[in-house]
């Protein structure tokens, strides 16, 4: 069954901290604060990723308040509802689920699980982080502006965006376009860390069909966000010329309050095709890692091994291919050749397909496993529910018919929140609990994290399943309030209530996960090097939490795939990445 | 959007190729052991230099092919004024040409300067006339503006202006970034100077990235020049019959 090569395991000479070259910090600024190091730079980034996050979960209350009981708060005018709106979910989308998965669990990931020292380019991570920081700090900033951040929507589509009349046209779009510019190139610096490091970084043995799933993810996530970010910038670069210094690349000739604009013959289409070229690749950008984590989830707590792994490897490049020749299904109200709409339909479609290879697999990863129902695991299986729930959804968005009708009402609002909110967000929480004991050498309180799932879980579809209803019946989403309208039956308005409570509650949940961070920090149970009994790498080193370069003296050497989990006839129920297979009792 | 498809179509390629070299239908479940080539090892700090500017330029050209993206679209549209093309704009590709070619130059002689001595002043020379024509060549770009501003060419007067200004801008702001660059290297080179016998490999390879990051800036400006002077149009005018 085995192929071992005889007399493999004798020829590999060790390899030394000295051939390494490592930055030694010198002072505790260097060490915690300006930090080279990859699993500082990692915390580093998801805290801050963690509280730009709770910024966007308050202004989620906000909105909630406003839909759920409209006219009962004076302080939630339409301008400022417009700004939770959009500043929601630029934070939500950018600073916080992009940011944690590639800065925070990318950084922290990469090198410990394919046996490195650290990145490739430690300095350069570290302006990554702080260009980052920086980013979060103009976009705070515009809420200090005068005329406060933008209302623009978080797609900021001209004209309006930057049109008199929409909320922050003074000041907050031009820093939101300004944050947006900063990340751009933060990102970029630390995507090429990712990439690279996973090209020339590995240890030996390990060679890409070795690696575990969570890297996959994360690496084939980074290279669509180096290629799609451009538009992005492209976009924001171009619109920030329109609105300081004049230029039409965007704006059409237009008459505002009964005067001629000076803009004339730009493409607010042109827009929407820079930005959406970002837009789609970017909801895989926050996929494909909470997929590849998933796997590895599964697998560990299933003590089973992948099922398909090969299968998963080639659907994850294939979805990242994919991803880009999809963007116009977010364009099928906007006008466009039929025969386009028809091209996009088909290729969003397609995309169904690994997809669901994926989702089989990771039942079939299930399926007679010995399933331990801990948190990590409950935070896996309700990913994997709740996003085929979105993407259920998604069929009937990507075909042009059934979306024109759907298009602007509250069912795209259920779909991409259950597909690209819920489910990265519930793995990025599987996530923490699975390697906050390798980050901080403690367990997180098991009781606080039950009551955190089932909270979080049952209230999101709490929330966003009424949503869908809501959208069938046509209330339009954006509304700062319904009015007076005919076909909207007063039970839409009672369930907005509803609504509202179950997003308080759920919102309630997430600050008591916030304490067990801190709590168990100090108060956790001892975790000890590998409390999961994984296989890969980052649970083998020499410390927990590991220290600077990771692995001690010698750097770990691979021998096998990283699910070698109830391997018929071994000693333990896993077998570590890096033991040899001498040592293996047969 | 053709040509950022065609573009990602061709990084897609690249890395179908380089995919289907990495034995991706092996069967991890079934091989233990250390198999095949051992990678990590083979991985020094130079390929993967090498490696994360190749990554930094699929990066930056995917930037620029966006904004060729639209431009093509803009173009298309009635109210499209074509800029004249200055003639100083000429004289500042050949001086960008010589950037190039010096650096070029810098590089061949780091190369030998591993086997052969005193090649160390040929770099030098190398590296000091791609940086000041790199110089030239931004203050010639500044001339350019300054010209056709001037003439009436403004920046919001007509998006042809719009896109040329931005195009050049970020070219140059590349430039710029390019020249920081060349200042460490050419820090190291003069470190190095006490030490005249032979040249290290980080100098080959500082100067050798540099060099590379030149003629890919060389090739960006060329092609933003090409559409500026219409060739572009044309080429996309031909395209439009064939395929209509």
């Amino acid at each position: 069954m085995v192929d071992v090569t005889p007399g493999a395991v004798e020829s590999i000479p060790a390899a030394e901290v000295a051939d390494v070259e490592l930055y030694h910090p010198h002072s505790w600024i260097t060490k915690y604060v300006f930090s080279q190091d990859a699993k500082i730079i990692a915390i580093q980034y998801s805290c801050t990723a963690l509280a730009i996050g709770l910024v966007a979960l308050v202004l989620s209350w906000l909105m909630r308040l406003q839909l759920g009981f409209p006219g009962v708060f004076s302080f939630i005018d339409v301008d400022s509802y417009y700004q939770f709106i959009t500043m929601h979910g630029m934070i939500m989308v950018i600073y916080l689920i992009t940011a944690i998965f590639l800065g925070g669990f990318g950084n922290y990931l990469i090198p410990l699980m394919l046996g490195a020292r650290d990145m490739v380019f430690p300095y350069v991570n570290m302006l990554s982080y702080w260009i980052y920081l920086l980013a979060v700090l103009v976009l705070v900033a515009s809420y200090f502006a005068p005329g406060g951040p933008t209302g623009a929507g978080w797609t900021l589509y001209p004209p309006q965006a930057i049109l008199s009349g929409t909320p922050g046209r003074e000041w907050g779009i031009i820093l939101m376009l300004t944050s947006l510019g900063l990340f751009i190139i933060g990102f970029t610096m630390g995507g090429l860390n990712y990439v690279v490091t996973v090209l020339q970084g590995r240890a030996r043995g390990m060679t890409l069909m070795r690696m575990p799933l969570t890297v996959w993810g994360i690496f084939t996530a980074t290279v669509l966000a180096l290629l799609a970010f451009p538009a992005l910038l492209v976009a924001a670069i171009m619109m920030l010329f329109d609105r300081l210094l004049g230029t039409s690349f965007f704006m059409p000739s237009l008459v505002e309050m009964g005067e001629q604009l000076s803009y004339g013959g730009g493409s607010p289409i042109l827009f929407q095709h820079l930005f959406w070229f970002f837009g789609h690749p970017e909801v895989y950008i926050v996929a494909l890692p909470a997929f590849g984590i998933v796997s590895d989830l599964i697998s560990t707590h299933a003590r089973k091994n992948i099922f398909g792994y090969r299968m998963m490897v080639w659907a994850i490049v294939a979805i990242g291919a994919l991803s880009f020749v999809v963007w116009a299904h977010h364009m099928y109200v906007s006008g466009m050749n039929p025969y386009f709409g028809f091209f996009f339909a088909f290729t969003t479609l397609i995309i169904a397909i690994p997809t669901a290879i994926k989702v089989y697999n990771w039942v079939l990863t299930l399926w007679r496993g010995d399933i331990h129902l801990t948190i990590p695991m409950l935070f896996a299986l309700g990913f994997i529910v709740t996003f085929v729930n979105g993407g259920l959804t998604g069929l009937f968005l990507g075909n042009v018919v059934v979306d024109v009708p759907l298009s602007d009402t509250m069912f795209v609002v259920a779909h991409f929140h259950m597909v690209m909110g819920v489910a990265p967000i519930l793995v990025i929480f599987g996530a923490i609990y699975h390697w906050y004991p390798k980050i901080t050498g403690r367990m997180l309180n098991d009781a606080m994290g039950q009551f955190h799932f089932w909270v979080t879980f049952v209230g999101a579809y709490l929330i966003f399943f009424p949503m869908h209803y809501l959208g069938l019946l046509g209330v339009p989403r954006r509304y700062y309030e319904m009015g007076e309208t005919a076909f909207i039956p007063e039970s839409a308005t009672s369930l907005n209530h509803f609504i509202t409570i179950a997003a308080l509650i759920v919102g309630f949940a997430q600050l008591v996960f916030l304490f067990n961070l801190f709590w168990s920090l100090k108060k956790g149970k001892e975790a000890g090097s590998n409390p999961w009994r994984a296989t890969t790498l980052e649970w083998q080193t020499q410390h927990t939490p590991p220290r600077h370069g990771n692995f001690g003296e010698e750097l770990p050497v691979v021998y096998r795939w990283a699910y070698d989990y109830s391997v018929p006839g071994a000693a333990e129920d896993f077998v570590p990445q890096n033991r040899p297979p001498a040592a293996r009792a047969t | 959007m053709g040509a950022i498809i065609l573009f990602v179509a061709v990084i897609a390629a690249i890395v179908a190729w380089w995919l289907a070299r990495q034995k991706l239908t092996s069967k991890p479940w079934l091989e233990e052991g250390v198999i095949g080539e051992v990678p990590g090892v083979a991985a020094s700090p130079t390929s993967q230099a090498k490696v994360g500017l190749g990554v930094f330029l699929a990066v930056v050209g995917s930037l620029f092919v966006l904004l060729i993206s639209a431009y093509s679209m803009r173009m298309q549209a009635p109210d499209w004024r074509s800029l004249p093309v200055p003639d100083l704009l000429w004289l500042n590709t050949a001086i960008l040409v010589l950037s190039s070619i010096a650096l070029q130059w810098a590089q061949v002689a780091a190369k030998h300067g591993q086997t052969r001595r005193g090649q160390l002043d040929d770099v030098k020379i190398g590296l000091l006339a791609g940086a000041a024509f790199a110089l030239m060549f931004l203050v010639g770009q500044v001339l350019v503006w300054r010209q056709l501003t001037a003439a009436g060419y403004l920046l919001a007067t007509n998006p042809a202006n719009a896109f040329f200004y931005l195009m050049a801008g970020l070219h140059a702001l590349h430039l710029c970034g390019g020249l920081v660059a060349l200042g460490r290297t050419a820090a190291k080179v003069w470190q190095e100077g006490h030490r005249p016998d032979w040249i290290s490999g980080r100098i080959r390879l500082s100067v050798g990235l540099c060099a590379a990051y030149w003629h890919f800036l060389l090739f960006v400006w060329l092609i933003v020049l090409s559409m500026l002077t219409g060739w572009v149009e044309d080429v996309l005018v031909i395209c439009g019959r064939l395929f209509s």
